[in-house]
């Protein structure tokens, strides 16, 4: 549809600047508007301004977050494709999960190192080195691995979906799906999101699984921590419920936040080459603040005063 | 379903007092058109007229203002998603630059349809994906992904694609564009082909007057959203209108003007220099 101009006309910031958000001209730049008044404008002016601005923005946020809303719901009503034809989630799953094993299996070792290193340098001024294995273990367990492998999650599959879907979108794939009567959300959205939400807590687990390893690896083999206490003080002090459950919960929903924000990021991408970067940079951006804040929250109500 | 009352008298797609607006901004205003069973038709219009948003209204994708869109007697707007789907499913739409599935193989991409919504066997798949493919002459590039086609290879792929399950309606959206002599030629020739051949109706949107003129039955001008003219090639061709004139001519100033709606020039240039002096 390359001949029928958008509304959205970032030049053109009179016309736009009704303060009634509406999908398609959302977007309209404020500082565009304001480089429109003219310097000699009145102070008060410029406050009322800021203040439409503002409105302006907390209205589209609104806005988008209530589209979120209605899309994630729309993902999960057409997911029935996504596992009836399990095939197609199987193939996200390569790209989104498979594919991301390297990165966190990478990490995972360095962060269990560096925690073997730093955690042996606290724990001996107090003399329980030994209990060098519990400190890895429910660091990791706990937080470390759902955390940091979703960070890592987010910007090394998350980016990919988000540009991946925000591509289809800006070269007509979506729509062509559309017109062959095949509903994208279905075929291309569902499977994506489905994959991310199962590949998250593995990867989580694989991550704090190898940062145990790195653990171990600068605290026994390398400190020399005596090897039998360290494995035995783990094992009784790391709950299965209270801890490894925990962690696991918190990684799936972690899982959730990421795919939901890259997909909808890519559907809702501008469909140009500018607005696919921009959709990149936000998934990235959106997904890892959310983690950290569900994080703390998730915290708060699991892990009080036990 | 549709098949069974196509009367054949009754033109397969029929637009009537059809207006469609983005927000405030009107795009069509009461556009009357009519499309006759096994023909090819074109709209013609400079860029940013509303051709493709009618295309996009007779396929549903967007819902007019007012007015209507009937496509083999069912008013296109009125239909739930599942009606909807079933009517795209007999049409076929060419897009702009193909869209063909980027991951997916040329191969896969023509059998796409015939997947996702028949439960044939995989060799009879094979065989209309090859006889697809074979009538655009690209049976050879089967294996290939679409980063390895051509513009124009690109393009007859999307058109097999788009025939895949022989549908009634065949909506080309600016087949021409961006194509060497050669593949125009080829692609312009394949669709007065297949639209015979498969009996079909075909609608094709197009700024390109000499390709088009060539191979179409009938043309509607648009311009700004309303209809300036219509006729068959001939009548076309032979017309004094000064739009059409304008077009089919490709003169830079006419009807059409060749400024986009601005403030008096004089006052904008002095209104700039005003402020960057003070």
């Amino acid at each position: 549809m390359a001949d029928t101009p958008k509304p959205k006309s970032n030049k053109n910031s009179k016309k736009a600047g009704s303060g009634k958000p509406i999908p398609s001209n959302r977007r309209v730049s404020h500082a565009g508007r304001m480089a429109h008044v003219s310097s000699k404008a009145p102070a008060i002016g410029k406050i009322v301004q800021l203040l439409t601005g503002f409105g302006h923005s907390l209205t589209e946020f609104l806005w988008s977050l209530g589209f979120a809303a209605r899309f994630f719901l729309a993902v999960l009503l057409h997911s029935g494709m996504a596992l009836r034809r399990f095939q197609l989630t199987i193939r996200e799953l390569y790209f989104t999960g498979v594919l991301s094993i390297i990165i966190i299996l990478v990490s995972g070792l360095f962060v269990g190192m560096v925690l073997g290193l730093q955690g042996y340098e606290t724990l001996q001024r107090y003399g329980s080195s030994e209990a060098l294995g519990v400190l890895v273990a429910l660091s990791l367990v706990r937080e470390l691995g759902p955390v940091v492998a979703a960070l890592l999650f987010a910007s090394r599959a998350g980016s990919a979906i988000t540009a991946e879907i925000g591509l289809m979108k800006a070269t007509e794939q979506l729509s062509a799906m559309e017109m062959m009567a095949v509903n994208p959300i279905a075929r291309v959205v569902a499977p994506r999101f489905w994959a991310g939400v199962i590949s998250m807590p593995l990867l989580a687990a694989l991550f704090s699984a190898m940062g145990i390893f790195g653990g171990y690896l600068v605290g026994v083999v390398l400190i020399g921590v005596d090897v039998g206490s360290f494995w035995s003080q783990m094992q009784a002090s790391v709950d299965f419920r209270e801890d490894i459950v925990n962690g696991v919960i918190k990684s799936f929903v972690f899982g959730i936040i990421i795919s939901w924000i890259a997909v909808f990021e890519g559907y809702d991408s501008d469909p140009t080459a500018e607005g696919v970067s921009r959709a990149t940079t936000n998934t990235v951006v959106t997904s890892s603040l959310s983690v950290l804040a569900a994080d703390f929250i998730l915290t708060a109500l699991m892990f009080r005063g036990a | 379903m549709g098949s069974v009352i196509s009367a054949s008298s009754e033109p397969l797609v029929k637009i009537s007092k059809l207006s469609f607006a983005y927000d405030q901004r009107p795009v069509l205003t009461d556009i009357n058109m009519v499309i006759p069973r096994g023909k090819v038709v074109a709209i013609m219009g400079s860029s940013g007229c509303g051709k493709t948003t009618t295309l996009r209204l007779i396929g549903g994708q967007l819902k007019p203002t007012s007015g209507e869109v009937l496509v083999n007697g069912q008013a296109v707007h009125l239909l739930d998603t599942n009606g909807l789907y079933e009517l795209r499913r007999q049409m076929g739409m060419l897009f702009q630059f193909g869209a063909l599935f980027t991951d997916l193989s040329v191969y896969d991409n023509v059998a796409f349809q015939m997947r996702e919504h028949t439960n044939l066997p995989e060799e009879l798949i094979n065989d209309m994906v090859m006889m697809k493919l074979h009538s655009v002459g690209l049976r050879g590039a089967h294996d290939l992904m679409p980063s390895e086609l051509s513009g124009g290879m690109a393009r007859r792929v999307a058109l097999a694609r788009a025939i895949a399950l022989d549908p009634m309606l065949i909506m080309y959206d600016e087949p021409f564009a961006g194509l060497d002599p050669i593949s125009l030629s080829i692609i312009g020739e394949q669709i007065r082909r297949l639209n015979d051949a498969l009996g079909a109706s075909s609608i094709i949107v197009t700024h390109d007057v000499q390709e088009s003129l060539k191979i179409v039955d009938y043309v509607y001008f648009v311009s700004e959203g309303k209809i300036v003219a219509e006729g068959t090639a001939e009548e076309i061709k032979a017309s004094k209108a000064p739009y059409v004139h304008q077009f089919v001519w490709g003169e830079a100033d006419g009807p059409v003007p060749f400024q986009y709606p601005a403030a008096a020039y004089g006052e904008e240039i002095m209104g700039i220099k005003e402020t960057s002096l003070g």
